[in-house]
């Protein structure tokens, strides 16, 4: 049995927390009653895995933190989410791109995680597993229809594939923890994982009849806590309690 | 039909629902008993849809991630029973999204409790403590109302909403129990929110001039005082328990009535912010607004993907 | 459909366990059938309420009508002899 490094975990963690914070904010505000109670089921489900990963990156660190220390006291240069995640959620359709382009990476890379070699991470990728085969269908269904809707719902969505693309290589470039991850067995090969990302992106945006962008220049540096504008943001908002009353109970 | 066989059917029908038997969507049904069905059921659904923003406003900010993910299903579960409501008043032959017009062009009502603002966390605790105990007194009443698909509908919604108020309660007492700063939080929040809240139950019962008939046939089955005085006398010993004070220096026990006895509630207040004048009236409605305008285009997409999906299974089926 | 934006309504039904058939609970608005089960699963299941999904669209679904002429609320129970009550079986047999 291996064990993980910790700031591998964090990036699992940063990845979930930072994405249901943002799918958070659609709560209230979606485009018909529906969809505002499925989007909020993800943005659950992402928030509730990463409380697990927060609880294990604690244990792992041993110095008494808690997951809400972890999520709510660390400024931006020590979140390790990728950049995709902190992309801002514009239109609900420039949200659904993000989700389809984040989900299918989730699943590939979860359904790896099942079997890690560490247990805990492995046990957490189980329960997780069917959550984000569900959050994958739901994007791709989505992107679908609105890449193939209306002639305006076309442009709009081409338009967030255009804006989000350079975002996504980042996931599947490894660093030298990744690595080190995948040499114990704990995480997967990236360059494989974005092999069958390719794969199901192409065939999704072939039938929602959306053109894949040429461009193959991607920004990095979100595994590694170098972010760009917006994230500071989301963590004003999510850290806000903590900061104004620290050291208390909620 | 003549107007006599309308009088006998009606007759019967006020008969029929005071022996406490329920009306279901097809069935013979006094146009009167239908439009204050329409309107009482929408306005409901309004009121969930619109109560999810001063809620939505914190999750974001939630203090830690149990009390984020707890308030999110909360606002979620809203979501949820403004749907169940507009489908049952879909029942009766209402269209939703002409009633969601309604409510975006400020003709029809929600509940204005929600034209109140949140400016702390410890709204989260008052709204789920008070506002929602407020609503499920009104709402364990509605099980038992006389139409079939609302009172379905209210059972559904009652099951779901018994984790929200003691999400609420839970808030205020961590916060009660917290440092002074937490508990005069909690404190600052009854104050603004204990008033509001028992304007819920509607004016007073001489006031009320709808009450009467909709007592007859059913739809509702207590007075507006009756349920009042019972979230009152169940709220005190709630506020007394956690060492916060009601905010209404005339509430007192009477052993003789066996209830709280409370001050003149503020009824200029409730007039004027139904009027459109609380803090938030606005910006209720220009969010509901903007949501609806800007998911314009997605639910045409939908609709344009399902239309050109069916005409291509109709095309694939004719040349096989 | 009033409006291009107008989503068509979806009658639900959910099996809550094996053994026991689907029940209807609710509507909902959907632009087609997977929109309408996905829907289904996040509004009426999200309290594992369910292990199967019907959805239909609403206008698929033929209804009797209550006669208008028929007097409204008479209830049929005079056909007694479809219920085990109407025949008499002496004690002794036990429950039967």
């Amino acid at each position: 049995m291996a064990e993980a490094n910790e700031k591998y975990v964090l990036r699992l963690a940063d990845n979930a927390l930072i994405l249901g914070q943002q799918l958070g904010e659609w709560c209230g505000h979606g485009p018909v009653l529906e969809q505002d109670i499925a989007l909020t089921n993800v943005a659950l489900d992402l928030i509730g895995q990463s409380r697990m990963l927060y609880q294990y990156a604690a244990e792992l660190c041993g110095d008494g933190s808690t997951e809400d220390d972890l999520a709510m006291k660390r400024d931006v240069f020590d979140f390790y989410n990728v950049l995709l995640v902190e992309q801002p959620n514009g239109d609900w359709g420039n949200t659904i791109v993000r989700q389809f382009f984040y989900d299918t990476y989730n699943y590939f890379l979860y359904d790896f995680l099942c079997n890690s070699t560490d247990n805990r991470i492995a046990e957490i990728a189980r329960k997780s597993i069917k959550e984000i085969a569900y959050h994958a269908q739901f994007s791709a269904e989505w992107v679908i229809r609105l890449g193939d809707g209306t002639e305006e719902s076309h442009q709009r969505v081409q338009a967030s594939v255009n804006d989000l693309w350079n975002y996504t290589g980042e996931m599947f470039t490894p660093d030298q923890l990744d690595k080190d991850m995948y040499e114990l067995g704990i995480a997967p090969d990236l360059q494989e994982i974005g092999k069958a990302w390719r794969k199901k992106i192409d065939e999704i945006l072939d039938i929602a009849s959306l053109k894949k962008p040429d461009n193959e220049f991607f920004h990095t540096g979100g595994k590694v806590g170098e972010h760009g504008e917006t994230l500071g943001f989301i963590l004003a908002e999510l850290q806000f309690m903590q900061r104004a009353y620290p050291e208390m109970k909620w | 039909m003549s107007k006599e066989e309308i009088m006998n059917l009606e007759e019967r029908f006020n008969r029929y629902v005071a022996e406490e038997n329920k009306v279901e969507p097809k069935d013979w049904m006094p146009e009167k008993y239908r439009k204050t069905l329409i309107r009482q059921i929408s306005q409901h659904a309004h009121s969930e849809v619109v109560g999810m923003l001063p809620e939505a406003n914190w999750i974001t900010r939630a203090p830690s991630l149990r009390r984020k993910v707890a308030l999110l299903a909360k606002v979620q579960d809203e979501a949820g029973h403004g749907l169940y409501l507009y489908s049952a008043a879909e029942t009766l032959g209402a269209d939703r999204q002409q009633l969601i017009e309604d409510l975006l062009s400020g003709k029809a009502k929600y509940s204005s409790i929600f034209n109140y603002p949140t400016p702390t966390w410890a709204d989260m605790g008052a709204i789920g403590w008070l506002v929602d105990g407020a609503a499920i007194a009104n709402q364990v009443m509605l099980c038992r109302t006389s139409y079939g698909p609302y009172a379905r509908a209210m059972v559904r919604i009652c099951k779901e909403e018994s984790f929200h108020q003691r999400q609420g309660y839970e808030i205020m007492m961590a916060l009660a129990a917290g440092t002074p700063t937490q508990k005069k939080m909690a404190q600052d929040a009854l104050n603004r929110w204990w008033w509001p809240s028992l304007m819920m139950f509607g004016p007073t019962d001489d006031n009320s001039p709808n009450s009467a008939q909709s007592m007859k046939w059913r739809i509702k089955r207590k007075s507006n005082d009756e349920l009042r005085q019972e979230f009152i006398d169940k709220t005190v010993p709630q506020a007394e328990f956690i060492g916060l004070t009601i905010p209404d220096p005339d509430l007192k026990w009477n052993d003789e009535s066996g209830h709280y006895d409370f001050g003149e509630i503020n009824w200029d207040e409730f007039y004027n912010v139904i009027k459109g004048n609380g803090k938030c009236n606005k910006q209720r409605l220009d969010a509901r607004n903007k949501a609806h305008d800007e998911g314009k285009w997605i639910r045409e997409a939908a609709n344009a993907y399902a239309e050109k999906q069916a005409k291509r299974r109709e095309q694939s089926s004719s040349v096989a | 459909m009033t409006s291009k934006d107008n989503w068509k309504i979806w009658e639900v039904f959910v099996r809550s366990k094996n053994g026991i058939s689907h029940k209807h609970v609710g509507s909902l608005h959907a632009p087609d059938a997977e929109i309408a089960l996905k829907n289904a699963r996040d509004v009426y299941t999200r309290r594992s309420e369910g292990i199967s999904i019907w959805v239909v669209p609403s206008d698929s679904i033929t209804a009797s009508r209550p006669d208008d002429k028929e007097p409204l609320f008479t209830p049929s129970d005079d056909k007694v002899y479809r219920h085990p009550t109407f025949y008499e079986i002496p004690d002794e047999i036990g429950h039967m």
